[in-house]
């Protein structure tokens, strides 16, 4: 359920960015404040031990499939909320960098998408209110599939929303919630039993393993208080500042209408480098006019289908796709020859 | 994933591509770590029809394979691996975007097809930027850099031990799971019940280990922080690389270099 950098927008990517990282560094200072140090080396290997445990399959019962731990949930039962939050940072980053899960700009969104809800929503008002503090097998098994199911559900539909808000994908939003929701139900139920066997395991073989987060962890309705602000600020902050300088440089859509409509082009010729490219372009184009003869056939053609306007729009916008689809061919063997180039180079070196 | 200990094997090739001495390598992980964040920002921020516009920035991959000496063979058959899945997400685009937004000839072709396109090629761009990062740099590099640029020490310190205790826990998590597999008949017991017992006993055992980790650290003065044999240095070198670079990628972002080339050489109007 990792979000793409591909399907991200750099506004909803900066603003997930600087929620996250605020929480972080919120979590950083409350771990150094209240929890004995022994916590830090005992994130460290959780979270490498997350690593090896994602790796080992089970097989489904019933349908001849396998699936693996997410362990956001396991992770939180056992380390509470802010050493698992960390914890489930750092294995996400990990992740990004060597695997390519996600993407640098999108770990924003995945560690609050994957690490927030399980830590300060689904634990502390489900698991724990469930579980209780003598929890029985079933118990455990219960507040777990439940947990699980509503950490997944909200990050799946966080992953909708940043998504949609991001405007990458053409995808609706009701089909794409349509789409994520049913799937994570059930990957949710799997996670929550896979969770209560884990749990329930060590409960009966170290039960004070399972004690310690319970004792040490502050009041949970304060502590996500905090939290929520904190993300709040963060990301009213970063959305400001983003859209601010969205909105001075035109961007997105506006930048491509502007470049439909030619308005730019305008002023285009009098900027020096303009003004010599085209006085350079009547010597060196070898293809003279070759795709002035296409928008001018397609204006032809273009009024009976859709109209003036649009077809004007269209026409221009064929002159310029000819010629960025040979541009773009002639782009990709200068960078290729440059890579070449200089690899030979620095092997003679 | 094919096997466990394909991919252990895999990331230690990666992890080992850090060690070389290129003089890409030898630059201050602070500065690599801000270029290939401007970079993804500048791939991501093009609108959703972009396509020949994000062709010059495969500059970017191609020097610095070039430069760090990385062997491009491993970093292509890498991304590619995740091209499937660009491809799954961009294929809903065609679907519901079906307007016709360019005509070559007799080709009419939509929107969603271009955009599906664009997708694709940001899937490429962005993953070999966070790949080639760790290849020339080197996570425990990146750490020290990510701390030294204001991440909170002790996230920073968080992420070394992650780090440094990946290998030893996957390879136990793999041997485990090799055994089960070795002693189950038709499929028999890998099921959750199995399944938790195993990870748990991995657990209890990743949790002495951290304990006897913790009393030798403590042995031998441990105060929070690793330090570093040669504390490299934001000079001179560094500030080019990251003003060069960040320059060009602002420059490619609000100029269309391909389409610039292209009217170049067809004559058309930009």
């Amino acid at each position: 359920m990792h979000m793409a950098d591909v399907l991200l927008s750099p506004a909803v990517g900066g603003t997930m960015w600087a929620a996250s990282s605020s929480a972080i560094a919120y979590c950083s200072a409350k771990v150094r404040k209240e929890l004995d140090e022994r916590k830090v080396p005992l994130m460290g290997v959780l979270g490498a031990f997350l690593f090896a445990a994602q790796m080992i399959n089970f097989s489904i019962p019933g349908t001849g499939s396998s699936g693996h731990l997410g362990g956001g949930l396991l992770l939180t039962i056992l380390l509470g909320p802010h050493a698992a939050f960390l914890t489930i940072a750092s294995v996400l980053i990990v992740q990004a960098l060597f695997f390519a899960d996600g993407g640098l700009l999108a770990l924003g969104c995945n560690i609050f998408n994957l690490g927030f809800f399980p830590a300060f929503v689904a634990y502390p008002y489900i698991y724990k209110k469930i579980a209780g503090e003598r929890p029985s097998q079933a118990r455990i098994t219960f507040a777990a599939v439940a947990a699980a199911v509503a950490g997944l559900l909200l990050g799946a539909f966080a992953v909708v929303l940043e998504t949609v808000s991001s405007g990458i994908t053409s995808l609706p939003f009701w089909t794409f919630v349509v789409l994520m929701q049913p799937i994570h139900l059930v990957i949710g139920i799997v996670e929550g039993f896979v969770t209560a066997a884990v749990v329930s395991f060590v409960y009966k073989a170290r039960p004070e393993i399972l004690q310690g987060p319970v004792e040490t962890r502050p009041v949970a309705g304060h502590s996500l208080r905090n939290v929520l602000l904190a993300f709040l600020a963060a990301a009213v902050l970063t959305g400001g500042v983003v859209s601010w300088f969205a909105s001075g440089d035109p961007d997105g859509l506006e930048w491509s209408i502007a470049k439909v409509t030619g308005k730019d082009e305008l002023k285009g010729p009098e900027h020096g480098i303009h003004g010599m490219l085209a006085a350079m372009q009547e010597k060196i184009a070898f293809l003279p006019n070759y795709s002035f003869k296409i928008p001018a056939e397609a204006k032809s053609d273009g009024p009976g289908a859709e109209g003036g306007a649009k077809s004007k729009g269209e026409g221009s916008k064929l002159g310029t796709s000819l010629s960025g689809i040979v541009g773009g061919l002639i782009t990709l063997v200068i960078v290729f020859l440059a890579g070449f180039l200089l690899k030979r180079r620095s092997r003679a070196a | 994933m094919a096997s466990i200990e394909g991919t252990i094997l895999d990331f230690r090739l990666l992890d080992q591509l850090a060690t070389g001495g290129t003089s890409l390598h030898k630059i201050d992980a602070r500065a690599k770590v801000l270029v290939a964040l401007v970079f993804i920002l500048s791939v991501v921020s093009f609108d959703r029809y972009a396509l020949t516009a994000l062709f010059p920035f495969f500059l970017y991959p191609a020097v610095v394979l070039a430069l760090g000496n990385l062997p491009a063979g491993y970093f292509v058959k890498k991304v590619a691996l995740f091209l499937p899945f660009a491809l799954a997400v961009g294929m809903l685009n065609p679907l519901f975007d079906r307007e016709v937004m360019v005509r070559l000839g007799p080709f009419d072709i939509s929107g969603g097809w271009v955009s599906c396109a664009s997708i694709v090629v940001r899937a490429i761009l962005t993953i070999s930027a966070a790949l080639l990062l760790v290849g020339v740099t080197g996570f425990p590099e990146i750490c020290r850099a990510l701390e030294r640029l204001g991440v909170p020490q002790a996230f920073a310190v968080q992420l070394l031990f992650l780090y440094r205790y990946i290998f030893v826990l996957t390879e136990e998590g793999a041997r485990s799971s090799r055994a089960r597999e070795l002693r189950s008949f038709g499929g028999k017991g890998l099921g959750i019940g199995s399944y938790g017992s195993l990870v748990g006993h991995l657990l209890l055992r990743t949790w002495m280990r951290a304990d006897r980790i913790h009393m030798s650290m403590l042995a031998r003065g441990f105060t929070g922080e690793f330090h570093a044999l040669q504390p490299s240095r934001f000079g001179g070198k560094e500030l080019l690389y990251l003003l060069g670079w960040s320059a060009l990628f602002i420059v490619l972002r609000l100029r269309n270099v391909s389409l610039l080339l292209g009217s170049l050489v067809t004559g058309a109007p930009q």
